[in-house]
Parts: C-alpha cells; structure tokens; sequence
C-alpha cells in the first residue's frame, strides 16, 4: 500500500534565472505541499520569489533563461520532467492559474467567451454548443450579471472586478483540482477584493479544489487561507496553520511583517512600523547564513544558525534558523 | 462606423481646397515658366508678353485660381503645355504603370517583411534574428538613389537579368507577350522599393512580438494549456500586427510617392517619373494636378489606416 500522498507535492524547487553564464536562484530550495479542500497562501514582499514559484509549477518560465531543478509531484508525476505536450494536458486541465492583473491577462482582441471556450476546446470533447453552456454556467458561478451579453464583449468594455472573475472562469473551466491564485485581489478596489476573496472562498467550498493563494496582504491570508508558507528571498522562513501562525509568530520576519500592519494609531508619537532595508537582489543574495539577518541588525551574528534550516518547533508549524528565539524588535528588551 | 467614414470624407472637402491654395502659391513662386528656354532666343519679347498673355499666366494669382478651379470642378484640370493634351490624359496614361509597379512593390514588401518579422521576433536573440537585424539596419541606413542606382548596375547592368529601364519592351506583340513584358520590366524597381519598405514592418513586428511573448495574457493564454504554436497564431501574432494593419493606409501613400525616384532612375514611365519632368519644364498644370492628388491620396491613406484599425482593434472607436 502507497503512502497516501498530496494532492501536490513541490519538493526541493530550485528556479535559478539566468545573468550571463550564471544562474542565480529566486526559488532555493522550496518544498510545500497542498491537500485536497485546502487554500494555503504564500505570503512575503515583493521579489522574494512567490510569483517564480507559481509560474514555476505551471512550467511557464523561458528554459533558454532559466533552470528549474527538484520536483513537483502531482498524481505521481513530476511535472518538471514532461515535455510541452504533456505539460499542456496539465496547464489548465488539472492546474488552473490566475493572475494579478486582469486587465493584462485578458488577450485586448478576443471575446470574454473566446477566451475561456478557448481553455475547454483543448481539454474537452464539448461541442460548441456545450461550450456555450459550459461558459454561461462558469460566468454565472463568478457572478457575472447578464452572462449572455458579457461573453460577447471584449475586456475593455468590463470593469476590474468583472475581469477578474473572468480570469477566475478561465481558471476554472475545466474544474481543476489544484487552482494557483497570483495576487488575486492586488490590482483591484478594496471593496472588489473581499468580493473576489469571497468568491474564491465559495468556489473552493463547491469543488473541494485544494488553491495556493500567493498575496503579500496579510488581512487576505487572515480572511481565506488554512495555512500559511512565508516566504523570504526564496526560502520558505516559516510554516503553520493560520490561526497558529497569527497566534504565535515565531521567525523574526513574521513577526516583522505582523508589526507592520497598519493599526489605529492611537496618539500622534504612533509611527508606522517598516521593517528596515529591502529584499536584497538576486546577484546580491549572500547564499550563506540566515538570509533575515542584515535586516535585523541589533540581533547578535551568533544567534543565526550557520546554514539555517526549518525546525518543525511543534507539529505542523516549522521555523528556519534559531533566531526567532532571540528575536526582539529593535528598541524594545529582548 | 460608415457615419465615421463619411463624415470623414466630407472632411476632406474643405483640406483639400486648403491644400490646393497652398500648392498653387508654391508653384507660382518656382522661377520661370512655360516658355522659358523653350521657345526660340530670337522671338520678340512683345510676342512672348502676348503668348504669356494669351495663356493667362499673366493674370493675378487670384484670378488664375479662381478660373482654374471653375474648369476643374467641370472636369477640366487644364492641359498640359508639354504635351498639348488635357492634363487628365497625360496623367491617365501613366496611372496604369504607377499603380502596376506600387501594386508589385507592395505586395512583395509584405512577402520579404511579414515572414522576415516574424521570425526575428519569434526566435529573437538567435542568429536568424541577428540576420535580419543587419539587413534591416543596411536597409534602413541606405539612401532609395543609392540602392536603386546599385541594383540598376548589378542586375541590370552587370548580370543583365532584368531590363534596366522602361515598363515594356517594343517586341513584345501579343497581349500576353505585353503582360508579361510589363512585369518583366516590373521585377527590379518593385524590389528596390520593397527592400527599402520592409525595415518599419519588420522592426514593428519585431518588436511587438517580443513585447507580446511575456505578455500576461501569454501567461494566460499558456495556463490553458494552448499549445505554443496556437498561441502564437491566436494571441501573438494577432495583436502584434496591428501596428503593420493600421500602418497600412500610410504604406501605400508612401509607396505611390515614394516611386517618384524609383520611377526616375529606372526611366520607368509613370506618374512619378512625370511630376519631375513636368518640374523641370515648369509645366503648372501638370505638376499642380499631381500634387494635389498626392494630398489627397496622404488624406485617403489616414482614412484607410483608421478604419482598418477599427476593424481589427475592438479598442478602437472613432467618432
């Protein structure tokens, strides 16, 4: 008897891109998994490699420019090792992917109904007319008001919210058991993204499809996600359930990007709370010690691990390096 | 969309009459006029003063304006001093070779540019692309005289594979001789000009592929599972042309005027070739004729660029 796996399984992911003769990785060494009904979220700046690991599962990255090494197992397949046709079966069919900005990620010159017929022609038997339905019902599933009209316009003639449920469709066409969501809700008015994030929440509940929500918004993890990976510099720092997460912050990073929510300020000496610098560029990336640590600065050298590695710390919730116990923030007592 | 384009048409009433004041008063400026050298040294100055008069070309600039297009708007743009024949004969009888060589020249400029675009920019930073952006620099770089002049010494001259000269040959007797005479003499001009046409397509196309590759509807479009040669056919190519489409109007104006210096080096006896002829003859009524109706094709060439993207970019509303 097989071990009972993952509906996905990313192990050890490794996306170096390519400057000159030299491949610098902005996923290092990633290992995840995502089970059936679940929607685990991927949070972390900008540039710390969320959206290369998603594009990275989908196999979407130029290969002249980039290396992908590792595995991503999904029905006991590594989807790194299919050619393009293979792949193509999977891309849509089983992994449906939506992007952050739903303007861009609608072809200007095809119709809503082109576009997303166009995701049933290559995996279905549907005839046109099946077709027809099929798009009808997915824009009813979104929420999109007068499908039958919608479909024929072009995606120029609809608001932000409304291509964003168009791409959501897209992604949906085929009921894919695995949903990879790029900053869903990014690009658009606030009020609009809790109503993607409700939409995205009711979607899981009727087809049980396991979602990797990537965001930078905590207030999104907080609202959707079971559990949660923070990424930093393309490693994972830290992983647990959400409720245990928001509870009980453990690497300095969580808990820096915690802090730095903005909170009702209370009097006027209440400041903003900014974690310092930025996310080093990838050619800068020191590949040795805790990658955390030039940020965190009052925090002793000797507290880092040399090569810092995730520490399940109790069950289900894992930390990278041994600073967190250490950890202060700046100005206040250890 | 057809209340655009007529709206637009009747637009173009009042821009041409504009342009036609204008090109009347610059041709008056030119030195000289239709006698000048022409007629014989030794003829009495009062005999020449009553030529000039009889002919009106001493009346004010007004008043030969007016008359002017009171016979125009009756069909009568005038007759040729040159040639002693209405100035509509002189110009019908070249339109033909005109329209031939521009039809050839653009026909060919898409067949060379449309391909040579599209593989640049598809597999771009590959040695074919390099190809392609050297003949596309050599191209751009190249005056028309020089390449014109070169091709005329080389393939004419030189190898002798084409007529050097002329749009048909005296021999040819039949019908079909004559057709295929007229092409024959066609070839060379016509890939001058598409040589010199291709560089704005092919960079265009370029570009505008290379941009649309990491597009976030290419994302898309690759997160469906479309395989990567439909993707290029459906979402690429199609929105990386619209560029060549709605430069498409500007093309054909640009090659109509464009052959003026064709025409002239290869002797090819079109429309271009007359408009410099009739310059250096101050021949007015040739010249003003033809003028004008390169403006008017400029106007035609804006329309026709702006309904063809109204039809390919549903963007793109114009009213």
């Amino acid at each position: 008897m097989a071990v009972e796996r993952s509906l996905l399984e990313v192990n050890n992911l490794e996306t170096g891109f390519r400057f000159g003769d030299v491949y610098h990785n902005a996923v290092d060494d990633v290992s995840l998994t995502l089970e059936n009904n679940e929607i685990l979220a991927i949070v972390g700046e900008s540039g710390c490699g969320k959206s290369t690991l998603a594009t990275s599962i989908m196999g979407l990255h130029d290969p002249k420019n980039t290396e992908i090494k590792g595995e991503v197992i999904y029905k006991d397949l590594n989807l790194l090792d299919l050619n393009e046709k293979l792949y193509n079966r999977i891309r849509g069919n089983d992994i449906g992917m939506i992007f952050q900005d739903p303007l861009g990620s609608l072809n200007p010159l095809m119709t809503i109904y082109n576009q997303i017929s166009e995701s049933l022609e290559y995996h279905s038997d549907l005839n046109e007319e099946q077709r027809r339905a099929r798009v009808l019902e997915l824009l009813n599933q979104v929420g999109i008001p007068r499908p039958e009209q919608i479909m024929k316009n072009y995606p120029h003639e609809l608001s932000g919210g409304m291509r964003q449920r168009v791409v959501i469709a897209i992604a949906l066409a085929n009921k894919p058991p695995v949903i990879i969501a790029d900053e869903p809700t990014t690009a658009l008015d606030v009020t609009i993204q809790a109503q993607i994030l409700d939409l995205m929440v009711d979607i899981q509940d009727e087809t049980g499809s396991g979602i990797i929500l990537i965001t930078h918004d905590l207030g999104v993890v907080a609202e959707t996600a079971d559990r949660v990976a923070v990424m930093y510099a393309g490693q994972i720092v830290e992983e647990a359930p959400v409720e245990e997460l928001f509870a009980n912050p453990k690497h300095p990073y969580t808990r820096s990007l915690l802090n730095s929510i903005p909170h009702e300020l209370e009097d006027d000496d209440d400041e903003l709370h900014v974690i310092h610098g930025t996310v080093p560029s990838l050619q800068k990336l020191p590949r040795k010690g805790c990658r955390f640590a030039p940020r965190i600065p009052w925090i002793p050298e000797d507290s880092h691990e040399e090569n810092p590695v995730l520490h399940e710390i109790s069950p289900n919730h894992k930390v990278r390096c041994t600073c967190w116990k250490h950890f202060h923030f700046e100005g206040e007592d250890e | 969309m057809w209340k655009t384009i007529i709206r637009r048409v009747l637009l173009m009433i009042p821009q041409i009459l504009i342009l036609s004041i204008l090109i009347f008063i610059l041709a008056d400026f030119m030195p000289g006029d239709p006698f000048t050298g022409l007629v014989d040294p030794n003829l009495d100055p009062a005999q020449l003063d009553a030529m000039r008069e009889a002919y009106g070309l001493n009346d004010p600039l007004p008043v030969k304006y007016v008359r002017w297009m009171k016979n125009a708007l009756q069909g009568d743009f005038g007759r040729s001093f040159n040639y002693q024949q209405p100035v509509t004969a002189v110009i019908a009888g070249r339109m033909g070779n005109t329209i031939r060589l521009s039809l050839l020249s653009i026909i060919l400029t898409y067949l060379i540019g449309l391909p040579l675009g599209i593989l640049a920019g598809r597999y771009n930073e590959s040695i074919l692309d390099k190809t392609v952006l050297v003949y596309n620099f050599v191209s751009f770089a190249v005056p028309i005289f020089v390449l014109a002049l070169l091709m005329v010494w080389v393939f004419g001259y030189n190898l002798n594979w084409f007529p050097a000269r002329g749009s048909i040959s005296v021999n040819a007797v039949t019908q079909w001789d004559k057709w295929m005479s007229q092409l024959y003499h066609l070839l060379l001009p016509s890939i001058t000009t598409a040589i010199l046409g291709t560089t704005s397509i092919i960079q265009y196309l370029r570009s505008e592929i290379i941009d649309a590759k990491v597009s976030d509807y290419v994302k898309t479009a690759r997160s469906k599972g479309v395989p990567i040669q439909k993707v290029y056919t459906k979402h690429i190519f199609r929105n990386a042309s619209l560029p060549i489409a709605s430069g498409f109007g500007f093309t054909i104006v640009s090659l109509f005027t464009g052959s003026i210096f064709i025409e002239k080096i290869f002797t090819y006896r079109g429309m271009g070739y007359l408009f410099l002829q009739s310059i250096n003859t101050r021949d007015y009524s040739v010249i003003f004729v033809l003028a004008l109706f390169y403006g008017f094709l400029g106007l035609i060439g804006t329309l026709l660029s702006d309904v063809i993207l109204m039809a390919v970019d549903p963007r793109i509303r114009i009213d």
